[in-house]
């Protein structure tokens, strides 16, 4: 299983994998903001958050299609079917390594992109912390879609269309949680356990469900 | 060790590919299943390796390992596609599948500079394996045969791309896995020449009762 890890990592690093779009799109929808809104410092710093969240979004859900269609159209998936290790072991070791490659980049890079929007270092602090537990869940989410969608020649849009609704609440609670630690009489740790508890609910159920679904996907 | 097959039939949407089919083959054995093309020879392969629901029928492995759920578990399934990453250098590549296989029980892969020497390929594992020739991918592919041990191998046309020293050296890769106890079914034109092979011809659902065997 850190054979499997390993080698998506490396996947993803290497030409043709997925590790850097996901963060220079995240740049890229980040950078444009303060060109479209104009250079109202307090504007920015509240609407900051919310920004990069929607950007980490977005770009969390771009790579998510390759995750299991690549495996696919090489074969690869027809042998980890056939293994005796769990299938659904299999899903998750690759959402982690998806996540390592394609979402901890994002976590890294929201401080400077903070620093775009005129946030302050706790506003950064909190972004960077919901981020870094929130964007789990849009991983093992994102499994789901990717796996309905395996079969499918051209499923990248098809998976965003999918997974976007059930990515909404990580992204209220997410937001929810970084403004709860600026303005001050809003408590910032339910938000935050319960984003918590989304990223860990669905690292059970996605898993499964994406198990499942490739199953079914077998042709 | 002893794969039974019996009354397999399969369907792809709505057309029954093919209808009662079965076979026995112990230990040492290998299948050979022959055709034209349309008859069904890839998806009952996919059948046996567990990929597709068989309509009817049953697939069993007598004398297997207790705890095993479906004969796919000790088999290796050698598709159209090679199941290698072209980003990847072919020694990450079979590592990978080494250790993500693993060995079944009453067997060990061989390690990887014996797996690309046996292929007739030896120097060439630190490449990207994007930049072997078709013939050369296929090669290292049975070289993933090699490195995590199974006793049943599926092979659906292994020797696809290959020139006629790769199919000797083929034949010989089978006949080394038949001699060590090993079961094969395999999709393939390319003589064995040996005399514990069995011959399945499929006729899909032009001939009569859509598929018969006997022994070659």
């Amino acid at each position: 299983m850190i054979a499997l890890f390993l080698r998506d990592l490396k996947l993803s690093i290497r030409a043709g994998g997925g590790a850097m779009i996901g963060v220079l799109f995240f740049m890229t929808v980040v950078a444009v903001i303060p060109f479209g809104v104009g250079p109202d410092l307090n504007l920015l710093a509240r609407i900051g958050p919310a920004i990069l969240w929607i950007g980490a979004l977005l770009a969390s859900l771009l790579g998510l299609d390759r995750l299991f269609q690549a495996e696919r159209e090489d074969g690869s998936l027809d042998l980890m079917l056939m293994q005796e290790t769990p299938l659904l072991v299999t899903v998750f070791v690759k959402c982690a390594a998806h996540w390592a490659a394609t979402g901890l980049p994002l976590v890294i890079a929201a401080p400077l992109l903070g620093l775009f929007m005129n946030m302050d270092e706790l506003a950064i602090g909190a972004t960077m912390l919901t981020l870094l537990v929130g964007t789990p869940a849009i991983t093992f989410i994102g499994a789901v879609g990717a796996a309905v969608a395996v079969s499918l020649p051209r499923g990248g849009l098809l998976v965003s269309i999918l997974v976007l609704p059930l990515a909404i609440p990580v992204l209220i609670f997410g937001v929810s949680a970084v403004y709860a630690a600026i303005e001050d009489p809003a408590p910032f740790l339910p938000p935050l356990m319960i984003l918590m508890a989304i990223t860990l609910f669905f690292a059970v159920i996605g898993p499964v469900a994406a198990a499942a679904a490739l199953r079914h996907a077998s042709d | 060790m002893r794969l039974l097959a019996e009354g397999l039939s399969a369907r792809r949407g709505e057309d029954l590919i093919f209808n009662d089919i079965s076979f026995a083959l112990g230990a040492g054995e290998a299948l050979v299943v022959t055709g034209p093309n349309g008859s069904g020879k890839s998806t009952l392969l996919r059948v046996l390796a567990g990929l597709l629901m068989a309509e009817k029928g049953s697939l069993k492995l007598e004398n297997g390992p207790p705890e095993m759920r479906h004969p796919s578990e000790l088999s290796h399934y050698l598709g159209h596609r090679n199941a290698m990453k072209r980003e990847l250098t072919v020694a990450e590549n079979l590592s990978f599948w080494k250790n993500f296989m693993g060995d079944s029980p009453g067997g060990s892969g061989r390690d990887l500079v014996e797996a690309v020497e046996a292929v007739g390929l030896p120097g060439i594992a630190h490449l990207p394996f994007g930049y072997l020739s078709a013939g050369q991918q296929r090669r290292m592919a049975m070289a993933k045969l090699l490195v995590a041990y199974r006793p049943i191998w599926i092979l659906d046309e292994p020797t696809a791309a290959l020139d006629a020293g790769a199919d000797k050296l083929f034949a010989g890769l089978v006949n080394a896995h038949l001699d060590q106890g090993g079961i094969v079914v395999a999709a393939t034109h390319q003589p064995l020449g040996l005399d514990r092979i069995q011959e399945l011809r499929m006729t899909g659902f032009a001939g009569v009762d859509g598929g018969l065997w006997h022994d070659a």
